[in-house]
């Protein structure tokens, strides 16, 4: 299969609006006979379902939740990018692009990401106008931060809350066009399958929560806007129901799923403290502007962090990475922590934690600064852990938060299922092996305002789309085939729970395929994974029934897809012989233990095509080349 | 350093909407001190699961305080008795070895229960839909800086954009109004500029929509303030009624 990612011709600051021109338009009077799918209301969905419909289409949007309110894009702490320059420290599209691009250590498409650059500003002039409140300087004009990644200031930000804010900014627009008519909301709707009518997407089957009921829906287009798969992990950052069947289903309908090992954990989380824990808990990036990381120099040193002397403490991060210091990327300051913690530095109970202190900034600026800037997230940490942060440095260790694989997809957002367009963190396309903190929002909101409202309207008019209704026998035979799934899960009966079964496998995706992997160590998590699956299928306990709110019979269906999916992020992993980003094979590593490339024979995206339940997927593969942007060795010495 | 403790629960259980309901009572052993609320229900549940009982629902997300999905009344507090706090963000270190808790669903006309501990807060959707935005389609926004905010305004925005729509100011309410939820949507953006163009038709419209979903009244009982997790003030609400006053008299949409 070659896969043509239609990168439209043309110098790099042209292509887009080369691109826009060329799409076919849809006429607006047609526009309303047009059903477009979207499933998922975070930042990516609800843009996307609010844009749609604000030109004309129908729109039929889905969450999982009791309110589009509530997708996990809500609790993204930090800020959006954006390549405005205010601050007059330099910055530029290009600048913004070129970050990223290396930021993602070289394998994202350099087309793609320079899209997402010149659409960022957009972004912020839309959200402002929403009324999005973000900080503002004394003069009343917009403030800025600096992020990881970066030696500038480019973050806007609303508290540690500018996720929350953004979207209740897209929730808003996607409300307004509900209450018009042009949206219909299905809430507490789970997305079970992708209904492929003659090669194209056609369609979802959905369970109502709440009842049980299965339902089929059509329309012309689907749009995913899922998120991703780190709950696979079971512990992440991630919310409790956010899930990969809906990627996954599309993946065994005939999506690729391209980059699966590309997974980020991000260094600043509350450390894990017991059997029970039922999630992890990030503290936003922006805490690195102002908190310094550190560890005592001697191993095993348990003295509180009050009594270790400032010349016994190592801050690892500023001593190795001078000119980023405590700002390097989010993988590079993971692999450091884990290192420090590896080496016996490690501090509180469990060894596995490093110091974030603010005991400095505090000195500088005053504390009602420190309040001001972080205060929603001490009171977040002082919460969980009891312990002050304004008195004593926080405990970190990093955590998986954001997954940068996902649906393969084209220039256009359209994956290689015809008709299934899959927009934010469900698809693979800009963040590269790495994601840059601040990216994610400024990529889910661009993918959802400003291109998706374009292409899909080009896939329309370009298309013939013969009419489908939900009586078509293949609604009926998809709909039937997730009924009889929901029926199995229930029949085993077994002695273990989803939850358990779940914690199983996400420790030997954490242990065998996290921060740092060996072909050794994923030859034998494959090997596990596959046991771990075949128990839960003989052994799995699901109380209940399906035709009523069932909240174990949800949670088993997410876990047997992970079960499946996990296996495919081991098979990535094995077949990437090199280090890159957040994919760490300790056999390809620098003298000082940095990620080593192989631009040679890995510079490409691999995407997995699935063959078959009994058969190994295949692997694709679509050739990267940097004509804007050498290829070099990563460095933020 | 985390303790365990031992404790009582007595938890509503409720099939579904039809059906009364009732308290059963569970005896809880070896609860970590560091464990959240929500967890300690996980752990409840697992052992359900495998006793061949069924798990109490109850529904739950984010699980840091932000997304609004949890919420039950504990001890006749929603959210429980720690100021400033939601469900997933009280840790069981503020109870004590031996205690009974009671946990009930919220509590309102405009909230069915629909199955234990979950209730249906569609109407605070229903409340966003009749107003509460800035009609803005994508692509029409001008330069982002062309209109300064004071950065004191922004704050104070701010403070009241952080509701996350649990609907614990509802359930706290003797009236089971949703004024405080209404009017943090409404004060965030009557004080920015961006909002001010339909500042009279959307006080008016919300307004008449919380009456349409059956929610009471605003008698200045001030339950809602001392419930809100992210201690949103009344100053809010007095807002509102500020600018539904100014609507009514001077909008010529009242």
């Amino acid at each position: 299969m070659r896969l043509d990612a239609k990168i439209p011709g043309g110098p790099l600051p042209q292509k887009w609006d080369r691109h826009r021109f060329e799409l076919k338009l849809v006429n607006p009077a047609n526009k309303r006979k047009f059903e477009i799918l979207v499933v998922g209301t975070g930042l990516a969905g609800a843009s996307a379902s609010a844009s749609l419909a604000e030109l004309g289409y129908q729109v039929k949007t889905f969450c999982i939740h009791d309110s589009p309110r509530r997708a996990h894009s809500i609790a993204a702490q930090g800020g959006i990018n954006a390549a405005k320059n205010y601050p007059n420290d330099g910055d530029s599209i290009w600048r913004l692009f070129y970050d990223t691009v290396k930021g993602g250590d070289f394998r994202a498409r350099e087309a793609n990401v320079y899209r997402l650059a010149q659409i960022s500003n957009a972004i912020i002039d839309h959200c402002v106008a929403q009324g999005v409140p973000f900080a503002r300087e004394y003069g009343g004009l917009l403030a800025n931060r600096s992020f990881g990644g970066a030696q500038l200031s480019r973050t806007f930000y609303a508290r540690g809350q500018t996720g929350q804010q953004l979207l209740l900014g897209a929730y808003g627009a996607l409300m307004r066009q509900a209450a018009a008519g042009r949206v219909r909301l299905f809430p507490r709707r789970e997305i079970l399958d992708i209904v492929v009518v003659r090669g194209k997407a056609r369609g979802v089957v959905a369970r109502n929560l709440l009842n049980g009921e299965i339902e089929c829906h059509e329309g012309h287009a689907v749009v995913l806007c899922t998120g991703g798969y780190g709950n696979a992990y079971y512990l992440s950052t991630n919310a409790k129901a956010s899930n990969v069947t809906a990627a996954f289903r599309a993946y065994k309908r005939g999506a690729l799923f391209a980059n699966p090992c590309f997974t980020q954990i991000h260094p600043t989380c509350i450390p894990v403290h017991g059997t029970y824990q039922s999630k992890l808990t990030l503290m936003s990036e922006s805490l690195r502007n102002d908190g310094r990381v550190w560890v005592p120099k001697t191993p095993g040193d348990k003295r509180p962090p009050h009594q270790i002397p400032e010349a016994e403490r190592d801050y690892f991060l500023e001593r190795k990475y001078p000119s980023f210091g405590n700002l390097v990327p989010r993988d590079v300051a993971s692999r450091n922590v884990k290192e420090q913690c590896d080496q016996g530095k490690g501090v509180g109970e469990t060894g596995l934690a490093v110091y974030l202190d603010f005991a400095d900034a505090i000195r500088r600026d005053g504390r009602a600064v420190i309040e001001r800037k972080y205060g929603n997230l001490f009171q977040m940490y002082e919460k969980i852990t009891g312990d002050d942060p304004y008195e004593t440095p926080m405990k970190i260790y990093p955590a998986v938060h954001y997954t940068m694989g996902g649906l393969w997809v084209d220039y256009n957002l359209m994956s290689t299922l015809e008709g299934l367009f899959v927009l934010g963190e469900a698809n693979f396309s800009d963040h590269g092996a790495n994601r840059l903190g601040a990216s994610a929002l400024m990529q889910g909101l661009a993918d959802g305002y400003f291109i998706i409202p374009y292409t899909l309207g080009g896939y329309l008019a370009g298309t013939p789309l013969e009419p489908v209704s939900a009586s078509d026998p293949a609604f009926a035979e998809t709909a039937r085939q997730a009924a009889e799934r929901l029926r199995r899960l229930l029949a085993v009966n077994g002695r273990r729970t989803p939850d358990d079964l779940h914690r199983e496998l996400g420790m030997v995706l954490w242990n065998f395929c996290g921060m740092s992997r060996n072909n050794e160590g994923l030859r034998k998590a494959r090997g596990r994974v596959q046991e771990l699956r075949e128990e839960f299928w003989r052994n799995v306990r699901v109380p209940g029934s399906e035709q009523d709110l069932n909240q174990s019979l949800e949670k088993a269906g997410r876990v047997a897809d992970f079960m499946e999916f996990a296996e495919l992020m081991i098979l990535d992993a094995l077949e990437r012989q090199e280090s890159c980003g957040g994919h760490f094979n300790e056999a390809y590593q620098t003298e000082d233990n940095e990620a080593r490339r192989d631009d040679e024979r890995f510079c490409h995206v691999a995407a997995w095509e699935f063959r078959g339940e009994d058969r190994d997927p295949v692997r694709h593969v679509e050739p990267l080349s940097f004509e804007h942007v050498p290829l070099t060795q990563r460095s933020y010495k | 350093m985390s303790q365990t403790i031992r404790l009582t629960l007595k938890i509503w259980r409720q099939k579904g909407p039809a059906d009364p309901g009732r308290f059963e009572t569970v005896a809880v052993d070896g609860v970590s001190t560091d464990m959240s609320f929500l967890e300690m229900l996980d752990v409840v549940n697992e052992k359900r699961i495998l006793e061949g009982g069924e798990p109490i629902a109850f529904d739950h997300d984010c699980r840091e305080g932000i997304c609004g999905s949890c919420g039950a009344v504990v001890n006749g507090r929603p959210h429980g008795h720690l100021r400033g706090t939601t469900l997933c963000q009280l840790h069981m270190r503020h109870f004590r070895d031996g205690d009974t808790i009671v946990i009930e669903p919220f509590r309102a006309r405009a909230f069915p229960v629909i199955k234990d501990l979950v209730v249906d807060r569609s109407a605070l959707d229903r409340l966003i839909q009749a107003g509460g935005y800035v009609s803005v389609n994508t692509g029409s926004a001008p330069e982002a800086n062309t209109l300064p905010v004071p950065p004191d305004r922004a704050e104070r925005a701010m403070d009241a954009a952080a509701c996350i729509g649990c609907g614990a100011c509802v359930a706290a309410c003797p009236n089971a109004s949703a004024m405080l939820f209404t009017s943090a949507k409404v004060s965030h953006l009557a004080l920015l500029p961006q909002g001010r163009p339909e500042a009279a038709r959307r006080v008016l419209a919300m307004v008449r929509a919380m009456d349409a979903c059956g929610f009471g009244n605003c008698s200045n009982h001030r339950e809602c303030e001392m419930t809100c997790p992210k201690e949103i003030s009344i100053v809010h609400i007095a807002r509102l009624n500020r600018e539904a006053l100014k609507a009514g008299f001077l909008s010529p949409e009242a």
